[in-house]
């Protein structure tokens, strides 16, 4: 009061939240973090909900999760089961199991809790893989973002290590035959595999620690280092700003969008809320992982068709299409006394790790390849860089590939052919498909770039079927305009790199070899329409000349 | 070369940086002109939106009911049904998807609708700055100046034996996650414990089985006797001692040598464990005598000692040695004679010493 009747009257906030915010920020100054980000400028496109999807999805892990553990008991000691699923009546089985089959029967909203919380870990890993995608095809990972790529890459790998240790915690039959694939995996490593499989399991497979140190990685080491990384992914994010599509207006000098607040704010904000409607919708009308149908694990029994869940297919696929004798070739064989089982040891660890390392260092690849050292903001359209697209698609396809060999014996069953067959032809594509991917996808790309050089220089069809006074037919193209023309022509088109000679004038076998790869990278291009081009293309095309009037409009600039 | 941004637009429509290239591609036109929304021009549409938008919100609300009355109107008492337990997981997921999609497509519905749809060019700032760069470098070198750590090798040469062999007791630590393997993988609960040979019963009650109660084509899941009256480890026993019992003809058995008093009348014997990656060898196709594990579908061909003909596994199962006793039952004469399951870097090792 006697403030404000100073002369020097300090700012007074007019509305309630106002003077809140006030009181927070006179004590820890955050005027300047809503100066910098309250504004802040979002590109908006549809295919950056991929990462939010992700975000919001760990969210609902963590809130669906912790619900979870108030009632999940992750011991493996012997119990009888007394509740109210009838089928398992009095059944032997572990604690763990015995709490989820309460979590699912005897908790309210328990089996909703646990539906919504494995619906959105497989969500999850869907929309990192997907965001990655999206992140690739559009050249995202480019300087300056190479280190956030691997960050996303970490988080990929994370993703999928919480998936496995939560899928294992119900200890039922299904997740039981993983641990023991992952157990057979383990011990085929070399010299220490037998120690780390005793390490693990505390002694023989199944043992009675698995469980409990399974649990501990998964509700607290593992999701701790997804926020960490989580944290580092957001700051960069925040550092770089977003990436932009190009169009009229972007450039990489700058960011076009929507201002953080309030309507970017209150989008990404709303789709947190749309994530979990869709999810709880999931929950509510998709049964997921019926445990209760598995019973309680046992080493004798499997079920026939059994499927990991689908982030850890790609591993399964690799297992099952690998031959373990070729002929009378074994890839099992002894050395120096002891057994090397490369049946089990190569598909387990050479695609993950070819797609893993090949992931972690593709920006530095096409660095070197590109030597293009500048920064990216603006995206490309994926057909505008043929032979990065082509790489993805056929990195995608060989995982496909592998991920369908997962499934190997449904897809035998639901279309009645031969599952040596089906295993046949899959071990052909895992060679042959991401060579034909390859090609095929540079095709398009290249078709697709000069479709684009077309419609920017005759514009597009519009369907107009017109006779001309001599009798010929022609079908009118309507110019467009230039904003439209410059989303199709605002592109790099980059030429093949020749090797150039280092500072002693020495053109070294690593320069060859990087020129090499930029001819395949470069040398089949589309290069932009130019505006001589589109000049030549209206006095030549005798279509254009009904529309001449809307051309010499276009033409102004 | 080098300059691989012809007909780049890498800094298009900054008139100011234009290069030589610049005649030849087109100019950034800049932003396109901004469209208003029907929201923006007509107050009837906006005050549309604006009802759209609560109603939206009025759904959530809804959807938060929905999910109370489930969760409090279903008991989940003694006399629930699975019914019951559908019912509920069906409302309070419905509910609670109303109460989400109803709050995310309100909000989204608002900033589309009614929210300033101005997109807004800000510049892009340089990462790093020049200055900052040397001012950080310059902050490095004193630091490390005065710590003088380049000047005394002594310190630094000690204290990075020390860091470098301080994380060997948290190594060791972890050696006690589990006990060594030492030779338990090599054997079984198959053995003969005091002379007696172990009885094969059924799995899971553990019931003996007599030679005559299998017949041509027939197949039994079989765990050792005992096995149900260990009170600790049993899982352990089990996972190493499953086996499959079939019966078939005995002219269509080919046993190799040494191998011909391991079954009985066509009865035989195999781990059920895969030696691939240990799934339970789990499908046996009577007609073709084939066992196939429905993991990774390895096939094993009965007729020819499981030997491994299609599928990632590289081994044949390993047989089981049996007879029939005084009484008429089947019992196992010995130990497998090798390591079952997946295989492992001791496991030829295992394999000699079982044999010798």
């Amino acid at each position: 009061m006697s403030a404000s009747s100073t002369a020097e009257a300090p700012f007074v906030a007019k509305t309630k939240v106002g003077r809140f915010t006030d009181f927070v920020d006179e004590r820890v100054g955050g005027s300047g973090i809503l100066r910098e980000f309250g504004r802040k400028v979002f590109p908006d496109h549809w295919s950056f909900m991929f990462g939010e999807v992700a975000l919001y999805s760990f969210v609902i892990l963590l809130m669906s999760g912790t619900f979870l553990t108030f009632f999940f008991d992750p011991s493996m000691a012997e119990t009888h089961y007394q509740g109210s699923y009838t089928p398992l009546y009095n059944v032997e089985m572990s604690v763990a199991y015995n709490s989820s089959l309460n979590i699912s029967f005897d908790v309210r909203g328990g089996l909703f809790m646990r539906q919504v919380h494995h619906w959105a870990a497989l969500l999850f890993v869907a929309s990192l893989g997907v965001h990655m995608l999206r992140v690739f095809f559009t050249g995202a990972f480019r300087k300056p973002r190479e280190m956030n790529w691997v960050v996303g890459g970490v988080l990929l790998i994370l993703a999928m290590a919480a998936g496995f240790t939560g899928y294992s915690l119900p200890d039922d039959l299904l997740s039981g035959n993983g641990l023991r694939i992952i157990d057979g995996v383990i011990k085929s490593i070399p010299v220490i595999g037998t120690y780390i499989s005793f390490f693990l399991f505390g002694g023989e497979f199944p043992g009675t620690a698995i469980i409990g140190r399974l649990y501990v990685l998964h509700i607290l080491l593992v999701p701790a280092l997804i926020l960490l990384m989580i944290v580092i992914h957001l700051f960069m994010v925040v550092v770089h700003k977003h990436t932009q599509y190009p169009g009229p207006g972007r450039n990489d000098g700058n960011v076009v969008g929507y201002p953080l607040g309030p309507v970017y704010a209150a989008k990404a904000g709303g789709f947190f809320f749309i994530v979990f409607g869709v999810l709880a919708l999931m929950a509510a009308a998709f049964t997921i992982n019926p445990i209760w149908n598995y019973g309680p694990y046992d080493p004798s029994p499997v079920s026939a068709g059994t499927q990991p869940d689908w982030y850890i297919g790609f591993v399964d696929g690799a297992l099952r299409l690998m031959p373990g004798v070729i002929n009378n070739f074994h890839f099992e064989y002894i050395i120096f006394g002891h057994t090397l089982t490369l049946n089990v040891l190569l598909p387990a660890l050479v695609p993950a790790g070819i797609i893993f390392t090949v992931l972690f260092m593709y920006p530095w690849i096409e660095r070197w390849v590109t030597k293009d050292n500048r920064e990216h903001h603006v995206l490309d359209r994926p057909r505008n860089a043929p032979t990065r697209t082509a790489i993805g698609v056929a990195g995608f396809t060989w995982y496909c590939v592998m991920w369908a060999a997962a499934g190997s014996d449904l897809i035998a069953t639901h279309f009645h052919v031969s599952l040596n067959d089906v295993t046949y032809w899959l071990r052909t594509l895992f060679f042959i498909g991401p060579i034909l991917a390859f090609i095929v996808t540079k095709r398009i790309a290249l078709a697709l770039q000069r479709k684009d050089r077309e419609i920017a220089l005759h514009g597009r069809e519009t369907g107009r079927i017109v006779r001309l006074p001599h009798g010929e037919f022609i079908e009118v193209h309507a110019p467009l305009d230039e904003y439209k023309r410059y989303k199709l022509v605002g592109f790099e088109s980059p030429v093949p790199l020749p090797a150039t000679p280092n500072e002693h004038g020495v053109v070294t076998r690593k320069e060859k070899r990087r020129a090499a790869l930029s001819k395949w990278f470069f040398e089949d291009r589309v290069a932009p329409a130019t505006p001589a081009e589109l000049e030549a293309a209206h006095a030549h095309g005798h279509h254009e000349a009904i529309e001449a009037g809307a051309d010499q409009k276009s033409l102004s600039h | 070369m080098g300059n691989h941004s012809d007909g780049s637009p890498n800094h298009s429509g900054t008139v100011a940086t234009a290069g030589q290239n610049e005649v030849e591609k087109f100019q950034d036109p800049g932003l396109p002109p901004h469209r208003l929304r029907l929201a923006d021009t007509d107050p009837v549409a906006a005050k549309r939106a604006e009802r759209q938008v609560a109603i939206l919100f009025g759904t959530s609300v809804i959807g938060t009911l929905i999910f109370l009355v489930a969760y409090f109107a279903i008991d989940l008492g003694d006399d629930s049904t699975i019914a019951n337990i559908r019912t509920q997981n069906l409302l309070l997921g419905l509910g609670t998807a109303f109460a989400m999609l109803g709050i995310g497509t309100g909000i989204v519905h608002w900033a589309k609708a009614l929210m300033p749809d101005h997109e807004v060019s800000e510049e892009r700032h340089a990462i790093r700055h020049e200055e900052d760069r040397q001012a950080a470098v310059r902050i490095v070198d004193d630091i490390v100046e005065e710590t003088g750590i380049k000047r005394r090798p002594l310190i630094r040469n000690t204290l990075l034996g020390a860091v470098a062999l301080a994380p060997l007791p948290a190594l060791a630590i972890f050696g006690d996650l589990g006990p060594r393997p030492d030779d338990k993988l090599a054997h079984t609960m198959w053995a003969p414990e005091g002379g007696k040979l172990k009885r094969l019963t059924r799995d899971p009650d553990g019931t003996p089985i007599k030679a005559s109660d299998v017949t041509i084509g027939s197949a039994f899941h079989v765990i050792p006797e005992g096995l149900n009256e260990l009170h600790e480890g049993k899982l352990n026993a089990k996972a190493k001692a499953v086996v499959l019992l079939m019966r078939l003809d005995p002219n269509s058995l080919n046993p190799s040598e040494g191998r011909e008093n391991w079954s009985y009348n066509g009865i035989v014997a195999y781990s059920k464990i895969c030696t691939h990656v240990g799934c339970p060898v789990a499908l046996y196709e009577q007609q073709t005598h084939h066992l196939l594990c429905p993991c990774h579908q390895s096939t094993f061909d009965l007729t020819q000692e499981c030997k491994v003909i299609f599928g990632p596994a590289s081994r044949p199962l390993p047989q089981l040695p049996i007879a029939v006793d005084a009484e008429g039952y089947l019992v196992a004469t010995s130990d497998f004679k090798e390591p079952v399951g997946p295989s492992y870097w001791e496991r030829d090792e295992h394999e000699r010493l079982i044999n010798s």
